[in-house]
């Protein structure tokens, strides 16, 4: 009998990603502006489904209410920007103080339970969206924007931006990804599979809980920076909105709760689902819910686990396999 | 002050409407319904609808929604909550939420962007006021309203602990499978429990409806509202959650008065106020207040 981690399906998927990321890394040379800016904006649903799915799929805590992350890591961009930081180290150091933020938020918010947690981050985002509202530099629902970026020249500026959120769609994916193969990380598959049984083998839920919060709040402030940079104007009310978490979710629950591979799948389809239907302006968002719903009702693994299931593919090697030997005669 | 106070508790008698049918929900069958407020804007458009196109009073239009909202939650019950239920208590925030998105982005097709009202259909009654002594006017309609969730709280509450029916459900709450065992239809009880939950849900929309204007995506303030004043209450008795919902408007009252926009905030902050001392008494938030209070009881005692 051995045990192991790597299959050669982990091993050929590890050669591709890392291929597809230098290719990904080189596109500014050579396609046009528009294949771009439509890449980094898919980088940013990457992370934004890696991050809800990280809370929610190991975690097991379905928040409603991330767009408290995403709206702050702009509005700190804005903030940190305004007081004379280069704008891209204000990202970065924006999404630092929002994880330090979700530390504390941790503290009594991983005591609520299923959907008290939900709602409960929903008004916590509700709350910050009002706080920001009264900040005179935001002027209320007008808005501003990140006027720091225009420094730099509108060619170059793009550029940055997609490496910017590649570096952070790839350095996030990597963070999590390492997380999960920590012993904590194990943990927290152990709580997601059985939280009773998990604390019963001296699991301790609460500390890897926090752990994926913190990661959640930094990633999803690192995704709302991003898309400031990207949009450049900051209007409170798009970035608090709760439609974010319906795409979260929508990604999620399609591609496969609990499942690395699923995020992204989930974002990569979000993002076809958009570029072809999102013309169809209300009909596309009945359609997103209506996939959620069918989705957590009929597939609640979503398609990921649906193929994993069938196949025994993994593509990322998280767990540990076991393969019994043939005896030999 | 005490003219504001008086209005604050008339609200909190709305918010104890919309929050009712939701804590009921939470209580009997452990879930909280996030197309809780996408629910009662549909009402209020039933009942828009029907006052528009028969010139009918709204009071009369809720006498055909209500049971039609009845069976709209029996379906819910059936058709989603019992099967996202079995897969664990994450599943039904998932798919109510999905469906609070379908039926929000499906009344905003139907309705477009104009805010509605039910007020046009109900004459002088939107402005006419009672006299108190010392000057204070009270409107009628929001002291109807709070005779209103009175009235249906002691109901539920009668119905909960005094019938066969309200036995029924709390065993089912307490152990579906125990319930069966001793002959209890689980099935029904639950789907009874959720079509109750879902009439009170008709009355609030008519309500919102009533006390001002209301749009396609008018559900989701109202869920947090209800989901407040559930929270702030308690969500161990009804009565709680009315006295939840009376907190949570005079904490908004009291917010608006500090600052122009500070209406809405003064709720939240009321809200993690409660939630975070209440966790504090189980000892599970930093400042461990239990402890502080078992020291000073000892200290006391000494």
């Amino acid at each position: 009998m051995t045990i192991h981690r790597w299959t050669w399906q982990s091993k050929l998927a590890f050669a591709l990603a890392t291929g597809v990321i230098l290719i990904l890394a080189l596109v500014p040379t050579f396609a046009t502006d528009s294949v771009i800016e439509r890449l980094t904006v898919l980088f940013i649903y990457v992370i934004l489904a890696a991050m809800w799915n990280a809370l929610a799929g190991y975690g097991g805590l379905v928040s409603i209410g991330n767009q408290l992350f995403f709206g702050l890591g702009a509005y700190m961009t804005i903030r940190l920007a305004d007081a004379g930081i280069n704008p891209f180290a204000a990202m970065l150091l924006g999404a630092g103080i929002i994880a330090g933020l979700s530390w504390v938020l941790s503290l009594f918010m991983l005591h609520l339970r299923a959907g008290e947690f939900a709602i409960g981050m929903w008004v916590l985002a509700s709350i910050a969206h009002l706080c920001v509202n009264l900040d005179p530099l935001i002027q209320g629902e007008t808005g501003t924007s990140l006027i720091s970026l225009n420094a730099y020249a509108i060619a170059d500026r793009r550029m940055m931006i997609f490496w910017a959120a590649l570096i952070g769609m790839v350095g996030l994916l990597a963070l999590l990804f390492a997380v999960l193969r920590t012993p904590s990380g194990l943990a927290m598959q152990a709580i997601r599979d059985n939280e009773e049984a998990a604390d019963s083998i001296g699991v301790n839920p609460m500390r890897t809980k926090r752990l994926f919060f913190v990661l959640a709040g930094f990633g999803t402030a690192v995704a709302g920076a991003l898309w400031l940079a990207q949009v450049s104007a900051f209007q409170p009310k798009t970035y608090f909105s709760v439609q974010w978490t319906a795409y979260m979710i929508f990604m999620v629950l399609v591609g496969g709760l609990g499942r690395f591979e699923g995020a992204i799948l989930g974002a990569l389809i979000f993002f076809a689902a958009e570029t072809w239907f999102a013309d169809t302006g209300v009909w596309y968002l009945i359609g997103l819910g209506a996939a959620a719903l069918l989705f957590s009702l009929l597939l609640p693994k979503g398609l990921w686990g649906w193929i994993a299931t069938r196949t025994g593919v993994s593509l990322m090697p998280l767990g540990y396999r076991v393969q019994m030997e043939t005896p030999s005669k | 002050m005490t003219n504001i106070l008086i209005q604050a508790v008339l609200l909190g008698g709305y918010y104890a409407l919309i929050a009712c049918g939701l804590a009921f929900m939470f209580q009997v069958m452990r879930v909280i319904n996030l197309a809780h407020g996408s629910l009662a804007v549909v009402s209020a458009y039933a009942v828009w609808s029907l006052s528009d196109s028969f010139d009918m009073s709204p009071f009369i239009a809720l006498l055909a929604v209500v049971p039609v909202m009845g069976v709209a939650g029996w379906l819910l019950q059936r058709l989603v909550l019992e099967r996202a239920v079995r897969g664990g208590e994450l599943l039904p925030v998932l798919s109510t939420f999905g469906l609070a998105i379908v039926l929000d982005n499906l009344l905003f097709q139907q309705f477009g962007a104009d805010t509605r009202s039910l007020s046009p259909f109900v004459g002088d009654l939107s402005w006419e006021a009672f006299e108190l002594p010392g000057g204070i006017y009270v409107g009628k309609l929001p002291v109807y309203i709070l005779i209103a969730v009175i009235v249906i709280i002691g109901g539920l509450d009668l119905l909960l602990k005094r019938t066969a029916l309200g036995r029924q459900i709390r065993a089912t709450a307490t152990d579906p499978d125990t319930a069966g065992l001793v002959g209890v239809d689980a099935r029904r009880a639950a789907g009874i429990a959720a079509a109750l939950a879902t009439m009170t849900v008709a009355v609030s929309g008519a309500a919102l409806g009533l006390r001002g204007t209301f749009d396609a995506y008018a559900g989701a303030p109202q869920l947090l509202f209800a989901f407040e004043a559930t929270i702030i209450g308690g969500a161990r008795s009804l009565w709680g959650v009315l006295a939840g919902a009376i907190v949570l408007a005079v904490a908004q009252s009291v917010g608006a008065q500090i600052h122009p926009q500070g209406f809405l905030l003064g709720g939240h902050v009321a809200f993690l106020i409660v939630l975070f001392i209440r966790l504090a008494l189980k000892g599970k938030a930093p400042l461990r207040l239990a402890k502080i209070a078992r020291l000073t009881r000892k200290g006391a005692a000494q």
